[in-house]
């Protein structure tokens, strides 16, 4: 080496070049053993361990139960059902105390009103039986399941519940070919999809990231828990005697999420064999040490981030909705109304796939937001078997015997729910999610694929289970 | 039983005025100094950089919950304070993007003051991320958090000893019961300030011929980029070949870091989206 020091940063570069050859690529290793060592250091001269003996570890122990081999799943899937079970005995009630304050008091009060100040008869239906009730009816269903069920799920997250279910699901993503962080993306994605999709940015490998993002849908998403919870709870639970419904029925809602967990890792597994070949990186999950949850203010940001983020959102989508759906229902075209000329023709592809049309043109309107699927269904089955015609307002109650009623006058059976639930976990995401997998990637074929193959899937499953559910003899 | 203090006392006391905190949530324009807030994943950095700002940045207990950085703003002692979490992550070796992420705020974004958040449980595997940070900034402060754990866990951490051996203050905190945040504030004010100098500690126990190497480079890069303030690092980065590095350095983006370090002219403007 020469002593004149030289002055350009090419030739800094150069000298760094040529001293790196002496070292063969092992400075990396020989700085993090430094690293490495200086910190036990100063990390044993700061610290004093307990002098006693290792005592009992609770967080151990637990440990060693919730990601057990043997435990590790059924304790899983034990505590979600609890979880599904308090939430749905205790929305009940709550339930019913709104739809009579917001429609059985609300809607006769509201048309009243609009008596008195003259409004004409058809702006009186766009904004009350139109917006109102969309409205009324987003709030009184979906509010008290969203209010119990947010703050539990969010309670195991402190707790630290949440990373040993990725860890228990790690090695499986690894065996479908994605990549172990995609636990955690899923995790995400049961609270919402998009939220989701922008967490799998912790995945570096885009082969893995896009993985991910194709299956997030399949994780159970805030907007489509209640439609789960509401239909489990009204035609699963029913044929279980009482005292035993709302444990099956809750059994019902994790037998859906644990569906999409499954069709997660298969998709995962079909895509990381065909269209994105590749090995799974390796990665370390750390699991943190348990927490007891702060309960007090998890309850409160779990309302404020959580249940009223979302039912904000859905009261958002609503509005709009109910006018979309009264005026589809009572403009006429041809003789007959819009919606009853967009059912009869969506009709025998509903029946196919054991739904009904209805079902296929509320999918439609509620592209935005998922959370509005049930009440649009309720809408239109209201607005079109004529049964408005015994007023409105008797009929159309919240309350769980007065929709089981309903959707029977629309003609649904058992194998309609159970399509239903299955077309509602595998069916496009919301065009929010959409949209963020668009922004994330910047790809129209990869947000196309993301919208037609849980929707193609989906069909293809209701399919199924309808043709083999007729084929056994059931209706 | 402590007796009753002198309230004219209190008043005077620097801690006094953790009372004025001023949560200033996402408005935050004209800040006087840029914070950034590093740290292992899941130590609470979302917790504290919370407690400043008022804001309610979920905070979830598991790692890479913060994906994107988030910036808060906080006003302390008349100052405003700009505050921005980085990821989280366990080095700063810029093997994934959460790291390149949080690496190139602390080297190009010249954050005024880097508080690193470290579990007091986990010290050991903490460290790793402070030495490395102590060898890109001078300017940092690191935060003991989880103490209550430590507590619980019958664990006793000498803040003391270890801020003299690291040669920056070391805090100890709750944050979750917001323990030791007024000690927090006050620390991160002087270090702003400039009242405080930190006198990091620098790695010393590499073997031989690679200190040789670094010592050649350090001086052919005190010569081209005089006032550089972490020579040492930029050349151990250039012998590990560090692609973004080496590009530092041949478009003379170093100059820059140079200059800033001479001025000390603090809440350079930064967007990360152009440096990458």
């Amino acid at each position: 080496m020469t002593k004149d020091v030289r002055t350009s940063p090419e030739d800094i570069l150069k000298t760094a070049q040529a001293l790196r050859w002496e070292f063969g690529g092992e400075v990396h290793e020989k700085m993090m053993a430094a690293i490495y060592a200086e910190a036990a250091r100063i990390a044993a001269r700061a610290t004093t361990l307990p002098g006693e003996k290792q005592r009992f570890d609770l967080d151990r122990a637990i440990d060693r139960a919730v990601t057990s081999r043997r435990w590790g799943f059924p304790l899983m899937i034990l505590l979600f059902a609890l979880v599904f079970w308090i939430t749905i005995s205790g929305a009940n009630a709550p339930s019913s105390w709104l739809s009579t304050l917001l429609i059985d008091t609300g809607l006769p009060a509201l048309h009243g009103l609009a008596e008195q100040l003259g409004l004409p008869a058809w702006l009186d239906g766009l904004l009350i039986d139109g917006v109102y009730l969309a409205t009324a009816w987003v709030v009184s269903v979906m509010l008290p399941p969203m209010a119990i069920f947010f703050p539990l799920f969010t309670l195991l997250e402190d707790f630290g519940y949440l990373p040993r279910v990725a860890f228990n699901l790690d090695n499986i993503f690894k065996k479908a070919g994605a990549h172990g962080k995609q636990s955690l993306s899923m995790m995400m994605g049961f609270g919402c999809n998009a939220a989701g999709m922008v967490a799998t940015r912790i995945i570096d490998s885009p082969r893995e990231r896009l993985i991910a993002m194709l299956t997030n849908n399949f994780a159970l998403c805030n907007g489509r828990w209640p439609t789960q919870i509401l239909i489990a709870t009204i035609f699963i639970g029913a044929l279980a005697p009482p005292y035993l419904a709302g444990f099956i029925s809750a059994l019902a809602v994790v037998g859906i999420a644990v569906l999409g967990v499954l069709l997660t890792f298969a998709v995962s597994w079909a895509l990381s064999r065909t269209v994105l070949k590749g090995e799974a990186s390796t990665f370390s999950l750390e699991l943190p040490p348990y927490r007891p949850p702060r309960i007090l203010q998890t309850l409160y940001t779990s309302l404020i981030d959580r249940t009223i983020y979302v039912l904000w959102r859905a009261v958002v989508f609503a509005a709009p909705a109910g006018a979309i759906i009264w005026l589809v229902a009572n403009l006429n075209l041809a003789g007959q109304s819009l919606a009853v000329s967009v059912i009869n023709f969506l009709n025998p592809l509903g029946i196919l796939v054991g739904l009904n049309g209805i079902i296929l043109l509320a999918y439609l309107i509620a592209i935005p937001a998922n959370e509005i699927v049930i009440p649009t269904v309720l809408m239109l089955t209201v607005l079109l078997t004529g049964m408005e015609g015994e007023g409105v307002s008797v009929l159309i109650a919240a309350e769980n015997a007065s929709t089981l009623a309903i959707l029977r006058a629309g003609g649904w059976t058992l194998l309609t729910a159970v399509n239903l639930m299955l077309f509602s976990l595998v069916h496009n995401p919301c065009s929010t999610t959409l949209y963020t997998m668009y922004k994330e990637t910047g790809s129209l074929k990869w947000t196309a694929v993301t919208a037609l193959l849980p929707l193609g899937l989906g069909f293809t499953i209701t399919f199924i289970v309808a043709q083999v559910w007729r084929l056994v003899g059931g209706v | 039983m402590n007796p009753s203090p002198d309230p004219a006392s209190c008043a005077s006391c620097p801690v006094h005025n953790a009372a004025n905190l001023l949560k200033l949530g996402v408005d935050m324009q004209d800040w006087d100094y840029v914070v950034a807030l590093a740290g292992n994943p899941n130590t609470g950095k979302s917790t504290v950089f919370n407690a400043l700002t008022g804001l309610r940045q979920h905070t979830g207990n598991w790692p890479g919950k913060t994906v994107a950085r988030a910036e808060g703003g906080f006003v302390y002692g008349g100052k405003k304070y700009k505050l921005v979490d980085l990821p989280g992550t366990y080095s700063l070796l810029a093997t994934s993007l959460d790291e390149e992420i949080a690496r190139d705020f602390i080297l190009f974004g010249q954050p005024d003051v880097t508080l690193v958040v470290v579990d007091a449980t986990r010290l050991e595997r903490n460290l790793n991320l402070v030495l490395q940070v102590l060898e890109i900034t001078d300017r940092a402060i690191v935060c003991l958090n989880l103490m209550d754990e430590a507590r619980r866990h019958q664990l006793q951490v000498d803040a003391r000893r270890l801020a003299r051996d690291l040669g920056v203050p070391v805090v100890a905190t709750a944050a979750r019961y917001r323990q030791g945040l007024d000690e927090l504030l006050q620390a991160i004010s002087e270090v702003a300030s400039g009242k405080v100098t930190p006198k990091p500690r620098r790695l010393q126990n590499e073997p031989p011929e690679l200190q040789r190497a670094v010592r050649t480079l350090v001086e052919h890069l005190e010569t081209v980029f005089p006032g550089l303030p972490n020579a040492r690092w930029v050349a151990l980065r250039l012998l590990d070949g560090d692609e973004r590095i080496i590009e530092a350095v041949r478009r003379g983006e170093l100059r820059d870091l140079a200059r800033v370090g001479e001025t000390k002219a603090g809440g350079l403007a930064f967007n990360l989206e152009a440096s990458r």
